[in-house]
């Protein structure tokens, strides 16, 4: 159990989801990766917000699948998104600013990769 | 015609205790445009919560952040019990709750003293530390700790007060909120303050809402939204309504992070006032299983924290998302169309934690 409903979408559905927690006036809380054992790819969690009220979107990013950037409907997605890029490896298609994997200077690429 | 140039900002800059870049993009003295830059000291905790027992994490996350220490460590403890369904004892809801304000209360004096400094008034910032004190002096005598206090467990916190430490408390916060209402004429009425926090920064509602910020900054737009008012620990039997303003400039976000302070000063005598006899901690049982998102109002604003486990002794995915985080985009926005010179103080208002940030 969590707090919020979570619906699953789709690399097709996502951003036709994601517009219509937009034209509904919520807010984008967070976007949350998490890496799937034996190279399954990510879980990728769109979490939005009306008042107090949360909901999420959940899409499973396969191996080598790029992901729609949803920052030119949200544009505080691009940290987000630029996050799970550097961090899990995620491709990310149309950023409005990308950081081209220099978000983080970390050493490893994808360190949070399984 | 206009000089279009770039300048670097930070990672090391007098007013940045913490690195963060901008580029500046300015046409004459004018900022146009910024874009950040962060990552300069990010230290991957959130993985090592595959490394670490679920129990022992607790300790780690306190360690995300020097400020909202305490937050992490109840924060993520208060995720775990969720997806064990573990229900901590009223006692303890109350205690957390307390350490919880008295954070908030050090933050906001924190900050008042590190904007002071920013703007060169010496004895302003000094006074504000000189408060602040005497909040770390109380975190010591209850917990043993100033920064790091590691009283949070899974199934509630390791450490009672007793009334008579609690009533000293209140005591206490009482001389500072004294203290607070002489410093808060200075901090709202000052013309060397006002010069530098008024008309500058603006950041309006929608902006605020489009840009998805929180807390202090949001609510200095005029929105009226605390992630307290869902009721977690003991807020649910605590009476307070979130402190907003209309403005929407630099003097705004201090002026609501001043009354914020009263605030959680007023929280701290209710809580004291009802708080509960009984146990601190509930006993837990098995190892924690499936996925909860939990929320709180740190000093900064709502922070998340995403933890998912598949029945181990160890957390599959802990996810923090900052305030500081969230609200990037809109000191971005705020610094559009600011003066080069105004510009270490607006990113100053945000009251950016870094830590947190790379966590």
């Amino acid at each position: 159990m969590t707090d919020g409903e979570i619906k699953v979408v789709t690399l097709d559905t996502l951003l036709v989801e994601t517009m219509h927690f937009k034209e509904a006036g919520w807010r984008l809380m967070q976007i949350c990766a998490r890496s799937l054992k034996d190279n399954a790819g990510n879980e990728i969690t769109y979490t939005f917000g009306d008042d107090l009220v949360m909901a999420h979107l959940r899409l499973i990013a396969e191996p080598d699948k790029k992901v729609p950037s949803v920052s030119h409907i949200y544009s505080s997605a691009f940290l987000y998104e630029n996050e799970m890029h550097d961090l899990f490896g995620v491709e990310v298609e149309m950023m409005t600013l990308d950081f081209h994997g220099h978000l983080y200077r970390i050493k490893d690429a994808a360190p949070f990769k399984k | 015609m206009s000089t279009r140039s770039i300048v670097p900002f930070g990672p090391q800059h007098p007013v940045l205790p913490e690195p963060i870049h901008l580029d500046l993009v300015l046409e004459d003295e004018k900022v146009v445009e910024a874009i950040p830059s962060i990552g300069f000291v990010h230290r991957g905790l959130e993985i090592l919560v595959q490394k670490r027992e679920f129990t022992e994490y607790a300790y780690v996350a306190e360690r995300i952040c020097g400020i909202c220490s305490y937050m992490h460590g109840m924060s993520y403890c208060d995720a775990v019990e969720h997806i064990m369904n573990v229900e901590i004892p009223d006692r303890a809801k109350y205690l957390r709750t307390i350490w919880s304000e008295m954070s908030r209360i050090h933050s906001h004096l924190l900050w008042l003293g590190l904007v002071a400094d920013a703007f060169g008034f010496e004895s302003l910032f000094m006074q504000s530390w000189r408060m602040r004190e005497k909040i770390l002096d109380m975190f010591e005598a209850s917990t043993g700790g100033r920064v790091i206090f590691s009283v949070n467990q899974v199934g509630g916190v390791l450490k009672d007060m007793d009334s008579a430490m609690l009533n000293h408390f209140v005591a206490e916060l009482g001389d500072v909120e004294k203290d607070l209402k002489v410093l808060s004429k200075t901090f709202l009425d000052d013309a060397a303050v006002n010069n530098r926090l008024r008309n500058v920064g603006f950041l309006t509602k929608q902006q605020a809402h489009d840009l998805s910020i929180v807390g202090p900054f949001m609510r200095a737009s005029g929105i009226k939204r605390d992630i307290r008012q869902l009721g977690y620990n003991a807020y649910k039997d605590l009476e307070f309504e979130p402190i907003t303003s209309e403005i929407g400039d630099s003097y705004a976000r201090c002026d609501v992070r001043i009354r914020e302070i009263f605030q959680s000063i007023d929280l701290i005598r209710q809580a004291v006032g009802k708080i509960p006899s009984g146990d601190i901690a509930a006993p837990i049982k098995g190892m924690p299983e499936g996925e909860h998102f939990t929320r709180v109002e740190q000093p900064r604003g709502e922070a998340i924290y995403y933890v998912k486990a598949d029945g181990t002794k160890f957390i599959d995915r802990f996810r923090v998302r900052t305030p500081t985080f969230a609200n990037i985009p809109g000191m971005l926005e705020t610094l559009k169309g600011c003066q080069f010179a105004d510009v270490p103080i607006l990113v100053l208002t945000i009251d950016p934690c870094i830590s947190c940030t790379e966590r």
